[in-house]
């Protein structure tokens, strides 16, 4: 009895796999959403592991902000390489040439334009279908997420009127110009993501690990100084051991004081953690619904 | 080498279902936040909205209530999963709300749930929702029930009305099929009996509802006995470099019952093709064996005809594989289904066109009758269909197997599903097609 068994990680995994599985047989053109985040890498190997000895039979899709860690985008470009992957980078600046993108008067941040630059990239590519690393952990509006959710063909997310899952049948039908987005980490929370990388031993870009950086305090958190960010007059900036604890943009994403330096301590660091991971994301604190509003407008 | 940090631990998945004021948001909120699965930012954020809107009360529905919509007429849309882990197990909770859209939404909640808890209001005790709620999780075949008789404080901590619930439940508890049933008495307004003891209940022996969802046995939830294997993607590497992988073919999918070893004997279905497991590839590597519901490839020793929607399956007991099939099934649009309308039907790995000849009986789920002549079935209804389909289903009883049994209904044109439907036993075990071709 106790041989056949399977613990909390494998079960997510086999389940997540099956989802990976269904989107390479019912979909024509899909892709795969790859950051270089910690939750891209777990979706990353579990597509490996879902088709080998095949290779991964779907390209990767990167929006590039233009506001990126450096090191998440060389991270992302050397792990597409050595899995002989096709990465496909559409950057938000093109968008904006492009008049694809708007930026809002007095705006910095960009993360409402990675919006229409992800559906320009869905209809250049003609893709059908991208898999995400979103997790219904991550927060409100997304912990009403289906596996295979249905966008019509402006992009938009309708909540009220979603397809139900039922067992693990997913309906993945749909009419041309309509796209489906699929979370197969739906059911991880952010210690499974560690664990799975703990387990897995898979290689994190070094900005997830304890490293000092220049930061300023800012809207309650710290910030990380940057040609994008430069410190204001008032501001002092200090030479902080910190590491990331989820990854946006260069000037969105809090650092956490930390000295955790390898995966064992950051899963301890999470076990006692007192805040969620998105408590450091400046771009979900603005009004209790901003990740609805924008799931609505086609967000990831 | 390091050591880990944690055991290893399994999942539990449950669901919650009740009525409107029955305190489901609140008793989730108070197991989430009684074992300390609340982070400060969370609770600050609740304590800014308890300024605005809760009079300065702590909302703890303000947890699960994602959207704006929600909050602001304090009501549940849609179903909403929620994590939290002891260090005995984690836990994912489909939380469904209980006004209008509720038997669609308990359904898809509760399909692949361990368990489900009903909770019922201790001064209203069972109430019409209370026989519904329970008849549904039986319908689906959820392997463990809890009735959390809440509002305890409300009737002063009553034994005497805790025992009078029970009794209600227990008069129409034998005409279900429920094996495992756990009645628990508790304020989650207070957190009576929810993760730590009540000083108000001496009488109640029995665990707290965290105690019983960390202790509950679900090792054997899954169908370890009759191996079945939906294909759901051939794998032909189709590498011209490596001559090993240019001539490998695997069948990949995701084990729905029993176990496989290497060497055993399978048959196709519903060509009826027979070989035998040449190797199994988990996504750990090759095994000797493999169970449900592990996702594997297998390769076999002949090279024969298999595709997507195809079943693998062991040689000793068959599966049916029928065009006609009788099915329950919950209606969850809002167009009324009626006989004679074509709908996609799939089931398991296969998507076939299908028919719904007739609507047998409406199921009345309050008081567990089948209301003959119905001449449709409208949203939220169950009822009992007969449906032809174009290519032969593959399939055991849904009280057999969830995975092989279950189905669901897809409108052509707008691709909504429109149903989820369970299988009963088929009348025979499949016969292979190609003999049917011999004579």
């Amino acid at each position: 009895m106790s041989s056949y068994y399977l613990d909390h990680l494998q079960y997510l995994e086999t389940e997540s796999i099956h989802i990976m599985r269904e989107v390479a047989a019912e979909f024509e053109r899909p892709a795969l959403l790859f950051s270089g985040g910690k939750d891209s890498i777990c979706l990353l190997r579990l597509a490996e592991k879902a088709f080998r000895p095949s290779e991964i039979p779907m390209p990767f899709l990167n929006i590039d902000t233009g506001h990126h860690f450096e090191e998440l985008n060389d991270f992302r470009d050397r792990r597409a390489k050595e899995l002989k992957g096709k990465l496909i980078v559409r950057t938000v600046d093109e968008a904006i040439e492009k008049g694809i993108a708007v930026l809002p008067p007095g705006q910095i941040s960009r993360n409402h334009l990675q919006i229409p630059t992800l559906l320009a990239a869905i209809e250049e590519f003609r893709f059908d279908c991208c898999i995400g690393g979103a997790r219904r952990d991550e927060e409100k509006a997304r912990a009403k997420e289906r596996f295979f959710s249905f966008r019509d063909s402006f992009g938009q997310w309708d909540p009220k009127n979603q397809r139900p899952e039922i067992w693990n049948l997913y309906n993945a039908r749909i009419n041309q110009g309509e796209n489906m987005r699929v979370f197969p980490l739906s059911n991880w929370t952010e210690m499974d993501v560690w664990e799975y990388i703990r387990r897995e031993k898979l290689e994190v870009p070094k900005i997830y690990f304890s490293h000092v950086r220049k930061s300023v305090r800012r809207g309650g958190q710290w910030l990380p100084v940057s040609d994008i960010l430069p410190p204001k007059p008032n501001e002092e900036v200090k030479d902080l051991i910190v590491r990331v604890r989820t990854i946006g943009d260069i000037i969105s994403t809090g650092l956490v004081e930390s000295p955790a330096d390898n995966v064992d301590d950051i899963i301890a660091e999470i076990a006692v953690a007192r805040v969620t991971e998105r408590g450091s994301r400046a771009d979900d604190k603005a009004s209790e619904a901003a990740m609805e509003d924008r799931k609505k407008a086609g967000y990831f | 080498m390091a050591v880990p940090l944690h055991h290893p631990v399994d999942l539990l998945r449950f669901n919650t279902c009740g009525s409107v004021d029955d305190g489901k948001s609140t008793l989730i909120g108070r197991l989430l936040y009684d074992s300390k699965s609340l982070m400060e930012d969370q609770i600050e954020a609740l304590e800014r909205s308890a300024d605005i809107t809760g009079g300065g009360q702590i909302n703890l529905a303000n947890l699960t209530d994602g959207l704006r919509a929600e909050r602001e007429q304090g009501i549940t849309i849609d179903v909403a999963y929620r994590y939290f882990a002891t260090p005995r197990r984690k836990f994912i909770i489909a939380d469904t709300p209980g006004h209008v859209q509720y038997t669609r939404n308990m359904v898809t909640g509760a399909s692949s749930a361990n368990l489900s808890i009903v909770l019922v209001d201790a001064r209203l005790g069972v109430i019409e929702q209370s026989r519904r709620h329970t008849y549904l999780a039986s319908l689906l075949r959820i392997p463990h029930l809890v009735v959390a008789v809440n509002k305890m404080d409300l009737v002063g901590w009553s034994e005497e009305r805790f025992i009078e619930i029970r009794a209600q439940f227990e008069e129409f508890l034998p005409r279900l099929d429920m094996k495992d049933v756990k009645f628990i008495p508790v304020s989650a307004l207070n957190g009576d009996n929810v993760v730590d003891p009540s000083p108000h209940t001496p009488w109640y022996q029995g665990p707290t509802l965290l105690g019983h969802l960390e202790t509950v046995h679900i090792g054997s939830d899954w169908n370890l006995n009759n191996f079945r294997l939906p294909v759901q993607w051939v794998n032909r590497p189709n590498n011209p470099e490596n001559h090993d992988l240019h001539d490998f073919r695997g069948f990949s999918g995701q084990i729905a019952g029993g176990i496989v070893r290497k060497g055993d004997p399978i048959m196709v279905l519903p060509s009826g093709f027979t070989s035998n497991v040449k190797e199994i590839l988990t996504i750990d590597g090759p095994r000797d064996e493999a169970f449900s519901p592990q996702s594997v490839t297998l390769v076999l020793e002949h090279d024969i005809d298999v595709s997507r929607g195809d079943m693998i399956v062991a040689r000793e007991d068959l599966p049916g594989a029928s065009t006609d099939l009788h099915a329950r099934i919950c209606w969850m649009h809002p167009k009324p289904l009626q006989a004679g309308r074509k709908y996609f039907l799939k089931h398991s790995t296969q998507t076939v066109q299908a028919v719904v000849t007739t609507i047998e009986h409406r199921i009345n789920i309050s008081t567990f009758d089948l209301e003959p002549g119905a001449p449709e079935l409208a949203m939220n209804d169950m009822g009992e269909i007969r449906i032809r389909t174009a290519k032969p289903v593959v399939f055991d009883g849904y009280a057999v197997n969830r995975l092989t049994g279950s189905f669901i209904l897809i409108e052509q044109g707008t691709n909504a599903t429109v149903a989820a439907g369970m299988l009963y036993p088929p009348t025979e075990p499949a016969k292979p097609e190609y003999k049917d071709f011999a004579i």
